[in-house]
């Protein structure tokens, strides 16, 4: 029996909350240990946008990211959350350089993990050479921390997904978990059909969406470590599981991800839709996948063979 | 100024590049005596899975070398199609800037050259990934056109123009991406490269990411810098 001092019924009946309904505020306290949350440059410092003014558009004193220390299962963590419901989660220079300015402490620190919990929709257009470049540094810092021999672990499920060069801070994470509702792309939807035409890619087709870029799909394919359900509660227990698995990252592991990506291409380059690669992955139902609850598609996922995914 | 006589000023001596489907790869000998590596885009060439993954596949490949990485680009923004993000084109782009900044950080200082287009996600993998970025006289970095931006923030054309004028936040073009920090150097391109080049090479700037401390010494982006170090001295502190 655990003699931890935070999983009271009552913590664990608020983590039983829905991931992508919560709140970045509430998934950064449900997802660490009661009370532990101190939160650096907090909204009470007023530290908002310079950018938005001359657009008439609204502020939001934390800029919609939230940075800070806490516990996860007494483990120290540095925790970062974009809130997917100011600007799309978007990254401007005052959201964007919050978290770079984590990261340079977790690489000098060199022995405290962090957290990004992604909510984006990608560059705040408003300040997009602003946003374009903290997205730049924040690669960089990922990967200088990673280095240091710190884990970097993206937790993606928010309403906004992970778009854009949020899509490329996450393929610089030492893991990621996804759940279903957790879209990862470069392009979103839009963009796509804007730019090449709806016979291309129909923005509209909510299914085709969620199977090409949602969680389902990034499990199956080796985007993501780990699929989870819906619930502040299981990205915890994964944040944890994440913690505990941490590699080195060196040439060998960049070389390991050069394989498995060309592996890639050369199985499903051709594949037209997300059903056909599943199916030449020799999944059962293919055309079932989008319907099946997270106990079916667990089980599911977990019947294919696949190659090992671990290196990113 | 155009790739060959780019190529041509870069090294005098000589080099074996050659431009494959937009892909630039090869090496060149320089005045120091070391041999670069050049990979790159050009003809504005879409950057899809097939793309970042035959670079990536040149930096791997030449994982004994010791001499630079030099990026030189003319790319359009990442490959948009359904194929490539079906497939995982974060992964890919995310692996290419990966490999940059791990060499980079062992020994091999990557350079970018830009000297044409480059936006959104085949910027940050490509030119964006490197140690220093120097760009050539009418080089056209963008974030997103002012169209598209225009279509975001239903805000017309016009509005959007005025604004630019007196902020480097958010509109296309060299100067506003040189002033927030992007891009270290502007080259002369009336001067030999390849002398500009060494110049650079003997006195490189540190590893360091000091690009939002650019950005407030040329008062493009000035907020940045100041935010990061508060936000790590607390950290540091907590």
């Amino acid at each position: 029996m655990s003699v931890s001092t935070n999983t009271a019924p009552q913590a664990t009946g608020a983590r039983q909350v829905s991931w992508y309904e919560a709140s970045a505020r509430t998934r950064v306290s449900q997802l660490l240990d009661e009370s532990s949350f101190k939160e650096f440059l907090g909204p009470q410092e007023r530290e908002m946008s310079p950018n938005l003014k001359s657009f008439d558009l609204p502020e939001q004193f934390d800029d919609g990211m939230i940075v800070g220390r806490g516990l996860i299962k007494r483990m120290p963590v540095f925790v970062a959350a974009q809130e997917g419901r100011f600007m799309g989660g978007a990254f401007g220079e005052v959201h964007g350089a919050k978290l770079t300015g984590l990261l340079r402490a977790s690489r000098d620190i060199g022995s405290i993990p962090v957290l990004i919990l992604f909510d984006t929709g990608g560059v705040r257009l408003q300040e997009a050479n602003a946003g374009e470049l903290a997205i730049a540094e924040i690669m960089r810092a990922v990967i200088e921390a990673r280095i240091a021999g710190v884990s970097v672990i993206g937790l993606i499920g928010g309403r906004a997904g992970c778009y854009g060069g949020g899509g490329l801070i996450a393929g610089c994470c030492s893991a990621l978990a996804v759940s279903e509702q957790g879209r990862i792309s470069v392009s979103g939807p839009e963009v796509i059909e804007t730019n090449r035409g709806v016979e291309e890619f129909d923005s509209k087709d909510r299914a085709l969406v969620w199977r090409t870029m949602g969680g389902k799909h990034r499990r199956l394919i080796g985007g993501t470590d780990a699929f989870v359900d819906d619930t502040i509660e299981d990205f915890r227990e994964t944040a944890l599981s994440l913690l505990a698995d941490t590699r080195p990252f060196t040439l060998q592991t960049l070389h390991e991800e050069q394989a498995r990506l060309e592996w890639r291409i050369q199985q499903f380059g051709t594949s037209a839709d997300a059903i056909d690669i599943w199916r030449s992955m020799g999944v059962d139902d293919a055309a079932a996948i989008p319907e099946m609850t997270y106990a079916q598609f667990t089980a599911a996922a977990q019947k294919i063979r696949r190659p090992n995914h671990a290196a990113r | 100024m155009q790739l060959a006589d780019i190529l041509a000023s870069l090294f005098p001596d000589g080099h074996s590049i050659k431009a494959d489907h937009g892909l630039l790869y090869g090496f060149a000998p320089l005045a120091s005596g070391q041999q670069a590596l050049v990979v790159g885009v050009s003809d504005r060439t879409a950057v899809g899975i097939d793309q970042a993954s035959t670079l990536s596949r040149h930096i791997l490949d030449d994982h004994s070398g010791t001499g630079p990485i030099l990026v030189i680009v003319d790319s359009d923004s990442q490959k948009m199609s359904k194929r490539d993000e079906l497939l995982g084109l974060n992964e890919f782009l995310a692996h290419l800037a990966k490999c940059l900044i791990f060499a980079d950080l062992h020994g091999r200082p990557t350079i970018g050259i830009l000297y044409g287009h480059s936006a959104a996600g085949a910027f940050l993998a490509t030119a964006l990934a490197t140690r220093v970025l120097v760009a050539l006289p009418g080089a056209e970095p963008a974030v997103m056109d002012l169209a598209s931006m225009s279509k975001v923030t239903k805000l017309s054309i016009e509005v959007l123009q005025e604004k630019a004028k007196t902020t480097a936040i958010f509109a296309p073009g060299l100067d506003n991406l040189a002033k927030t920090g992007a891009v270290h150097f502007i080259w002369n391109e009336q001067e030999s490269l390849a002398s500009q080049l060494a110049a650079l090479l003997a006195d490189l700037p540190g590893s360091d990411d000091k690009r939002d401390l650019l950005g407030v010494e040329r008062h493009g982006r000035t907020k940045a810098a100041e935010i990061a170090e508060r936000v790590y001295a607390i950290a540091r502190e907590s």
